[in-house]
């Protein structure tokens, strides 16, 4: 399609998700207020969904409530989100666990923030651990988005309607301030029309909603057992699903990194910033590329592996003090060294910044001064 | 002729010729399942929970009702009555049962919870969902101990009581005065009816129904938020015989939680 | 062309209105955009700046570190900005507002009284339009029409009788920018 015909417009990361959220049928909303992603429930306020798509909207009492409405929803076979920033998710690790324990559908978005604690309002990178290994209890895994532009916080809310039923496992989509905050054109995805009642009884025999009970054997969501042996049961079926999710849904992008010898791993703004560091690099006969996770999990561990072969080293960089490197460190076995550079708290690397820890990190790797510190200044 | 006790089969029925249609003279609701309940006998769960499957029979909305069962005793309450359930987390049922309800607005929905799981850990949830005045019924059932984890103070735990967390009795200076949830409730703008039974006795297990009965049509009408608290016994966390606990209830509960409508906004 | 712009003053000046304009005037262009606020607590009378980024290419960063333009529309917001200015970039100032000039002489230099001018019309909602305007003269990133028709999208429709005005001030601050060195 012609550049010039699309109807763009220019929105924030936030509206853009609420608007996403309309169009691709969502059926509910219940979400608390907190900065850096207050613009999701004021958007959907302004659009009022319910009395167009018929979409509910609610302003919950807390984080808490949020995420057990979101429980109550997906057990009845809607399809509904939240949204929220690091302390407010880090309220929801109970009933993001309930969830995943009853195999739940939902799609949470955590639009993060420097911590820990209250930390800043100002953006962050450092609840990577706590969207892939979660805080909840229990075994269990979140299929876990990271959108690195505008554009792409719209496209994931499509994608995790998708993932979500596919594989009633909840979907957590990972942003960061800058993206929720930043103002870039996008696309809006075109209405879909919400599932009908009939629809979902048809979609989701295990729905607890009443439909078609005198037919069928009645049906309940419960995360407790008794029985150990039919608790590991569960958990047995639900780790195989996690291998298969593993097996089919990685995704990932790369950036110049066919020739490199040094790749970049980042995910969110600071796969923009490195972009940018590529670019700068490459200018100047460094031959370098970035590897970018589309999602955290399943983490894209084969291709770095693979990549890994041909590599000097490896530059992570995140907003943090080093979370996702673990997971790179774990990905590449060994085979090369693994830096970290970043800023936490609620500061953002600029893309000097980064092309300085690059330059520090590829004299450090040379001088073979690994792995004295993986800290990259 | 045959003597008149003569045979076996005069003397002992078979269970197949004993549930005669003509013989039955009481019967428990089809919803009603067989799986064995785990309620202590004495406990007041097991007749809510067929008063609250007799109503949706007689309503005939089994395929219209979304349940939601706590944390706590009625935590397995999922496993008695067939209907759809969604067993919360706890303290969270009216926030669970909140969304439901306004996912599927045409459907009963209603909580079940005790008294730690309303008045305690989901103080918070369950204010909001009546203050909002969410179109569910709330079933109430307000022992004053915890059952679930052996006998513990509940918030709601008398003045002077003994649990095993105030084992010299429930004193201000140290735990506080009992929490008056559903008089909470009353104040309320969100809530349509609000009232507290008891199931000790035949009658006021009618009463109990017809509360129950009323809050389930509220919720299908969209009147607001209803709570039926049921002052109940805990027989084993009381230490008590069953016949001693409705007794020590009549006594010491009564007085401090009176039986009746605080709120029908109906009337 | 890929233009780095950073938009600074206080609260109120309308620095993040201007930079959603230049933003949607870009992508009438047909351009790729960002628009990447520093966002905080304060609502009035606060600093508040926006980077904008108008490119042929796809955007990598929205965070950049030295800039192609800054407009900076008080003194604390040059003192943070001057030295980030590419060699060969521009500075455009507000006359009024910031009392001591920029001292670099690698970069190009503009004042613009716009605070003056709308003083003198009477119409202080204009302001940042003066400024765009001034930009848009320096630096042709859009043509005044594309900004027009961006105003129409940005705008809700009960606004679009305030367009008209709003185009004036665009060409006003044309014609009333002025090179400093």
């Amino acid at each position: 399609m012609d550049e010039q015909k699309k109807d763009y417009v220019l929105l924030k990361g936030n509206e853009v998700i609420a608007k996403a959220a309309i169009r691709y049928g969502y059926d509910g909303f219940f979400g608390y207020p907190i900065t850096p992603q207050s613009e999701v429930l004021e958007t959907l306020a302004v659009d009022k969904p319910w009395e167009t798509t018929g979409m509910v909207v609610l302003q919950a009492e807390s984080e808490v409530a949020s995420i057990n409405m979101l429980y109550g929803a997906g057990a009845t076979g809607k399809l509904a989100f939240t949204s929220s920033s690091s302390p407010g998710i880090a309220l929801m690790q109970e009933g993001i666990s309930y969830m995943a324990a009853c195999e739940l559908p939902g799609v949470i978005v955590s639009v993060g923030r420097g911590g820990p604690g209250l930390g800043t309002i100002q953006p962050g990178q450092a609840d990577y651990n706590q969207a892939v290994y979660g805080g909840g209890n229990g075994d269990y895994n979140l299929i876990v988005l990271a959108p690195n532009s505008v554009q792409e916080m719209a496209d994931c809310m499509g994608k995790a309607k998708e993932l979500t039923f596919k594989w009633r496992v909840p979907v957590m989509i990972l942003s960061d301030g800058v993206i929720g905050q930043m103002m870039e054109k996008v696309e809006l995805p075109p209405f879909t029309p919400r599932r009908t009642e009939e629809e979902i009884h048809q979609q989701c025999p295990w729905a607890t909603n009443g439909m078609g009970l005198k037919g069928r054997k009645y049906n309940y969501h419960s995360s407790l057992e008794f029985d150990p042996l039919v608790m590991e049961d569960r958990n047995h079926k639900m780790a195989e699903k996690y291998r298969k999710i593993e097996a089919e849904e990685v995704d990932y992008d790369t950036y110049k990194a066919d020739d490199a010898e040094y790749l970049i791993v980042a995910y969110g703004i600071s796969s923009r910033v490195s972009m940018k560091t590529v670019d700068t690099l490459r200018e100047q006969g460094v031959k370098v590329g970035m590897l970018r996770p589309k999602t955290l999990w399943p983490f894209p561990n084969r291709i770095l592996n693979e990549k890994a072969e041909n590599l000097k080293c490896i530059l992570c960089v995140e907003q943090s003090e080093g979370q996702m490197i673990k997971d790179v460190r774990l990905a590449v076995e060994g085979q090369v060294p693994v830096y970290h550079t970043g800023r936490s708290g609620g500061m953002i690397s600029s893309p000097a910044d980064v092309v300085d820890a690059f330059k520090a990190m590829a004299r450090e790797n040379i001088s073979k001064n690994w792995p004295k510190g993986y800290w990259i200044k | 002729m045959a003597a008149p006790f003569g045979g076996r089969g005069a003397l002992y029925m078979t269970k197949e010729e004993l549930i005669q249609p003509e013989n039955r003279i009481y019967g428990k609701p089809a919803l009603m399942n067989d799986t064995p309940m785990h309620y202590c006998p004495g406990c007041s769960h097991g007749v809510v929970h067929k008063l609250v499957a007799e109503v949706i029979e007689e309503m005939g909305i089994e395929e219209d009702t979304i349940a939601i069962c706590p944390v706590g005793c009625a935590v397995f309450a999922y496993r008695y009555l067939d209907i759809d359930w969604i067993e919360a987390s706890h303290g969270r049922a009216p926030a669970c049962a909140s969304s439901v309800k306004r996912l599927w607005p045409k459907k009963l929905v209603f909580t079940y919870q005790g008294d730690g799981d309303m008045a305690c850990i989901g103080t918070g949830e369950a204010i909001h969902a009546m203050n909002r005045g969410e179109n569910i019924a709330m079933i109430f059932i307000n022992n004053a101990i915890y059952g679930m984890t052996g006998g513990q103070m509940a918030p709601t735990t008398l003045m002077g009581m003994k649990t095993a967390t105030c084992p010299y009795g429930r004193q201000a200076d140290l735990h506080g005065y009992p929490l008056h949830i559903t008089d909470i409730a009353v104040n309320l703008e969100g809530t349509c009816y609000v009232t507290r039974q008891a199931v000790n006795t035949v009658a006021n297990i009618r009463k109990t129904k017809k509360a129950i009965r009323q809050a389930f049509e509220n919720s299908l009408n969209h009147k607001g938020c209803s709570v039926v608290e049921v002052v109940s016994t805990c027989a084993s966390g009381w230490k008590k015989t069953p016949e001693q606990a409705n007794q020590w209830m009549t006594e010491n509960m009564f007085p401090y939680y009176p039986l009746g409508d605080l709120k029908n906004t109906n009337e | 062309m890929t233009e780095e712009i950073i938009i600074s003053g206080f609260g109120g000046q309308g620095v993040l209105s201007m930079g959603k304009i230049l933003a949607y005037a870009g992508i009438m262009e047909g351009k790729q955009v960002s628009w990447m606020p520093a966002y905080g607590p304060e609502q009035r009378g606060g600093t508040a700046n926006v980077t904008v980024i108008v490119s042929d290419d796809v955007v990598s960063s929205p965070i950049v570190s030295y800039y192609d333009t800054a407009i900076v529309l008080n003194q604390p917001s040059l003192e943070k900005f001057e030295p980030f200015v590419k060699p060969g970039g521009t500075i455009i100032y507000e006359g009024h507002s910031v009392f001591q000039a920029p001292k670099r002489d690698d970069i190009n230099i503009y004042r613009i009284d716009a605070m003056e001018e709308a003083a003198r019309t009477g119409n202080s909602k204009v302001f940042n339009m003066l400024v765009l305007g001034g930009l848009l003269k320096v630096r042709p990133i859009a043509t005044v029409d594309d900004v027009v028709k961006g105003l129409h999208k940005a705008l809700p429709e009960r606004h679009h009788k305030l367009i008209p005005m709003n185009e004036d001030a665009i060409r006003r601050g044309m014609e009333i920018i002025q090179k400093v060195k």
